[in-house]
């Protein structure tokens, strides 16, 4: 308890001549959110370690500019997170990042929940003061999902590190160096990987989007429907974008209490087939080598006298259930008791593998 | 009974030594002496040894030959003028006065003061037993074996010795604080630089001593030697030296017959210049990339793999031993009050002896460029010094009196980093030179944080439109405030020095930036986009000289007659300039 009580231990300090008493071992940044001051930062993401890259979150501490996102509050500590010295510098980072970074924000389908875009807009940076040269890349990553934009990359680290803690895949890194450092896979080959989409969830800019969300619609002109992914038993909430009675892009609150905004390739990229014109609607039965529709009375009975038969010929073993882990427990329960009480064999299984 | 008389040969085998043919100047003196029974002749004892750079490499092979203490210096020896010295100097005792090393070297040699570099002339590097005969690891035994940690911490604060690189922090109390942390797995590391080859190449032993006390007082049993794998010689010396050192129970379980257990691993680098920040160098031991880390936590708090570590240099190490073993006064009687010791720099640029010196801190710039350097060469006036390597700032003629330590360096904006010092004379522009620096710093830039991935090139573009005659005076604004950005906002030292040569060199030579930028000339004559070649008429004999030179076709006249450049086809390389005899072609 006693031991308990110690972790419990607090540090007073001002920020913008609050006073602020915070548990030890939090950062600045954090503090400073609690009592709602906002230090923007490009870099900082809650899932990973704390890099200090962007330099965006600098703040003074009795004097001394520091990055809020890796200093940990200290007694005393007098933090200032907007004195003009401190905008200036942040203006100015800001400023250099942008010069490196494509004006095409009008197609651009990070719009309007673009982290830089934001940052450009409560700075008032409509053009760069240090402008200059800006890297030129090819977008030829054939990947079927991820749509990787590496000029509009601004090597904040995000996404190699979600993929390398969170994820613990790897599958990118920083290579080279200098104004030519890029992310990218090993060689610069193709993106080859799980496609969980951890780092398009992370990326601050439209440097990585997901290929299908292009030209489908505005953040603010959908609707956000939240609901259970089902696809398997985990059962992550997800948010469905949807727009004219269509779903265009699935993603996950960060609060998600199963999976904290994590998703996979199929919960992530998966929704196609919701409105696929291939997705069978009524059921169907086989006349003379070809699918007709029919209705539910009809196919019921169908089915019912074929495993009748199947099972007085070949004996209840030779039948087997297979079911969907897409299907809710109630109704994989009600399917094994099917087929182990009225088939009568305990040949059943689901999909729940993948 | 009179002691047998003795001819000891001493041949550089440095990294230059071996270039300039070193290694088979060593063998022919061998094969002649042992085929044609000199000792017997001679009735001497004849020995030979390979040593480590004395710094004048320009000269080198660099040959000592000494008679009964009588020594004399040969420079640039070939194998084909080992036989004259054979026969004259040692069978008929006349040195060959012709091939000695002149007042230059001299000069080079004796007003530096040499206590690191000292042995690395004079033993071989190779040897174990040469080192054991400096007293070498007496004083690691004396650490180890009679001494507790602190008080080998507390000598090594009181002699004042500072890192030798980057910004120069007391080692002792670096130490110190690593051996406080609670954590007990520490790991040592020495950083081998450029600068530091000649020493691990010529007194590797020291470099291993000093890691060893230093493992010994921060309480850590393992100790990394961070170095380039290309530095071939380097690592062949040390690696051989650890292994002699280990055959004598120097390194490896319960040392000098105490329960101090250590040993020592290489990890290489490859060719990164952000490796010489201690955050990225461990991160390249830990095998990823190398990116500084934030700090705090410092090194010695979490450094490698999480735990205490100490990061020197090969330079710092290796005056350990003479710490330890001569006394902390002794140490701390070289140099100035504050920045106490020797330091080595590589004096190079517009100088005439170019080469490896170490001299007591605090020494005057004027007496390094005009005594060890032995002034100008081509007589052209000294324009600056640069101090630190490529993130150094310009030191103008006008300071040449301040003394070279780490304060007077820090007040000129300045740092001790690489351990470089780059001598300009006038016919240098200050503008190309910041250029040039920081072409190299954007390349290098380990692209983490956008003051420096950016800035760096930032700047660059804009110092390149300054040489090209496109700049507004805006731009020298917008220079500075990108200077005062990266200075204060990037992540690591790489980012925050960048910008000193800019900074300095605006400072002490503005006069020079503002002809650039306001009149579109290079003072200097080097910025081609802003020079044009002309032929003054009066002075041209018509000699033909600079249309024969010419590459580019730009000269036309009759023999005897005034000639004439085409500015269009001229492509300013300076050929017809450099060719006429009669000072006809104008330079603007």
């Amino acid at each position: 308890m006693s031991n308990d009580r110690e972790k419990q231990k607090t540090v007073r300090l001002r920020i913008n001549s609050q006073v602020i008493d915070v548990p030890e071992g939090r950062t600045i940044l954090e503090a400073a959110k609690e009592i709602g001051i906002y230090i923007p930062a490009l870099c900082n993401h809650p899932m990973i370690s704390q890099s200090g890259a962007c330099r965006v979150c600098i703040v003074e501490v009795n004097g001394t500019p520091v990055t809020s996102c890796t200093t940990l509050v200290e007694k005393d500590m007098e933090v200032i997170t907007n004195s003009p010295y401190i905008e200036d510098l942040r203006r100015d980072t800001i400023d250099l990042i942008l010069s490196d970074h494509p004006y095409d924000c009008m197609v651009c389908q990070k719009t309007g929940e673009c982290e830089l875009q934001e940052l450009a807009y409560s700075y008032n940076i409509r053009k760069p003061l240090f402008s200059g040269e800006r890297r030129i890349y090819d977008k030829k990553d054939g990947n079927r999902f991820i749509e990787r934009d590496m000029e509009k990359c601004i090597l904040c680290g995000r996404c190699v590190k979600i993929c390398d803690e969170v994820q613990g895949v790897g599958a990118i890194d920083f290579a080279y160096k200098g104004f030519g450092t890029k992310v990218c896979p090993p060689f610069e080959r193709d993106l080859d990987c799980e496609f969980c989409g951890q780092c398009v969830m992370a990326c601050p800019t439209g440097a990585l989007v997901g290929r299908d969300w292009i030209g489908k619609g505005r953040y603010w002109k959908i609707r956000e429907v939240d609901t259970t992914c089902s696809y398997c038993g985990v059962g992550c909430s997800i948010t469905l974008h949807v727009k004219n009675n269509e779903i265009i892009r699935v993603s996950s609150r960060p609060d998600s209490v199963v999976n904290k905004g994590l998703l996979c390739v199929k919960g992530r990229f998966g929704y196609g087939f919701i409105s696929s014109p291939d997705r069978l609607k009524q059921p169907l039965i086989r006349k003379d080598g070809r699918l007709k529709a029919a209705s539910w009375e009809e196919a019921l009975d169908f089915a019912a006298d074929k495993l009748k038969k199947i099972k007085e010929a070949h004996g209840p073993d030779a039948i087997t259930g297979l079911s969907s882990a897409r299907c809710t427990t109630e109704e994989n329960y009600l399917f094994q008791k099917f087929m182990r009480a009225a088939v009568g064999t305990n040949n059943v299984d689901h999909c729940a593998r993948l | 009974m009179i002691e047998q008389q003795t001819v000891t040969i001493k041949v550089c085998l440095g990294t230059a030594g071996r270039a300039s043919g070193g290694a088979d100047v060593l063998s022919i003196f061998q094969k002649l002496i042992q085929l044609n029974g000199i000792e017997a002749q001679i009735d001497k004892k004849c020995s030979y040894t390979k040593v480590g750079c004395r710094g004048f490499c320009s000269k080198d092979v660099l040959v000592d030959v000494i008679i009964n203490d009588q020594k004399v210096t040969y420079q640039s020896v070939k194998p084909t003028m080992v036989e004259k010295i054979v026969t004259e100097h040692i069978l008929k005792g006349e040195p060959v006065a012709d091939w000695l090393t002149k007042e230059d070297y001299e000069s080079f040699q004796t007003k530096q003061h040499k206590i690191v570099l000292g042995p690395c002339g004079e033993i071989d590097p190779e040897s174990i037993d040469d080192y054991l005969g400096m007293k070498g690891y007496r004083a690691a035994e004396k650490a180890i074996s009679k001494m507790r940690r602190d008080e080998v911490i507390k000598k090594v604060i009181q002699s004042g010795l500072r890192g030798r690189g980057g910004s120069g922090f007391s080692t002792g109390t670096k130490w110190e604080i690593c051996k406080s942390q609670a954590d007990s797995t520490k790991y040592i590391i020495c950083n081998v630089g450029e600068v530091n080859r000649p020493l691990a190449e010529g007194n590797p032993h020291a470099i291993i001593e000093g890691l060893l006390i230093g493992g010994y007082a921060i309480g850590s049993e393992k100790g990394f030697i961070y170095i380039r794998e290309r530095y071939h010689l380097s690592v062949e010396r040390l690696r051989l030296a650890i292994t002699q050192a280990k055959d004598k129970g120097f390194i490896g379980r319960n040392i000098f017959g105490t329960d101090f257990c250590f040993d020592i691993e290489f990890s290489f680098g490859t060719e990164a210049f952000i490796c010489g920040e201690e955050t990225a160098l461990m991160e390249s031991i830990e095998g990823k990339r190398a990116m500084p880390r934030v700090r705090p936590p410092f090194p010695v708090q979490k450094g490698l793999w999480g735990k205490p570590t100490v990061i020197n240099n090969a330079e710092t190490f290796s005056n350990i031993p003479l710490i330890i073993g001569k006394g902390a006064r002794w140490f701390s009687s070289i140099g100035t009050k504050e920045s106490t010791g020797t330091k080595v720099f590589t004096l190079s640029g517009k100088v005439k002896n170019v080469g490896l010196v170490e001299i007591p801190m605090g020494m005057p710039f004027r007496d390094i460029v005009y005594g060890i350097g032995g002034g100008m060469e081509s007589g052209v006036a000294l324009k600056a010094v640069q101090v630190g390597g490529p993130s150094g700032g310009l030191i103008p003629a006008s300071m040449l009196d301040m003394g070279l330590d780490y304060e007077n360096l820090s007040k000129l904006g300045s740092i001790v980093g690489s351990g470089g010092m780059v001598v300009f004379n006038e016919d240098d522009c200050i503008v190309s030179i910041t250029k040039f620096f920081m072409e190299f710093l954007q390349r290098e830039s380990c692209g983490k944080c956008p003051p420096c991935r950016i800035g760096t090139k930032r700047m660059l573009e804009l110092l390149t439109k300054i040489t090209e005659g496109r700049a507004e005076y805006n731009d020298l604004a917008t220079l500075e405030r990108l200077s005062g950005l990266m200075k204060t906002s990037s992540l690591c030292g790489l980012g925050r020095t960048a910008s000193n040569p800019f900074i300095t060199g605006l400072n002490h030579f503005r006069d020079e930036y503002l002809a650039h930028v306001r009149e579109k000339k290079c003072p200097a004559g080097v910025c081609t986009a802003l020079i044009t070649f002309s032929i003054v008429e009066d002075r041209c004999k018509g000699c033909t000289l600079c249309k024969k030179v010419c590459p580019a076709g730009a000269v036309s006249g009759e023999v005897k007659k005034p000639h004439r450049i085409d500015a269009a086809a001229c492509i300013k390389c300076g050929a017809c300039f450099k060719a006429c005899k009669f000072k006809a072609i104008k330079k603007q």
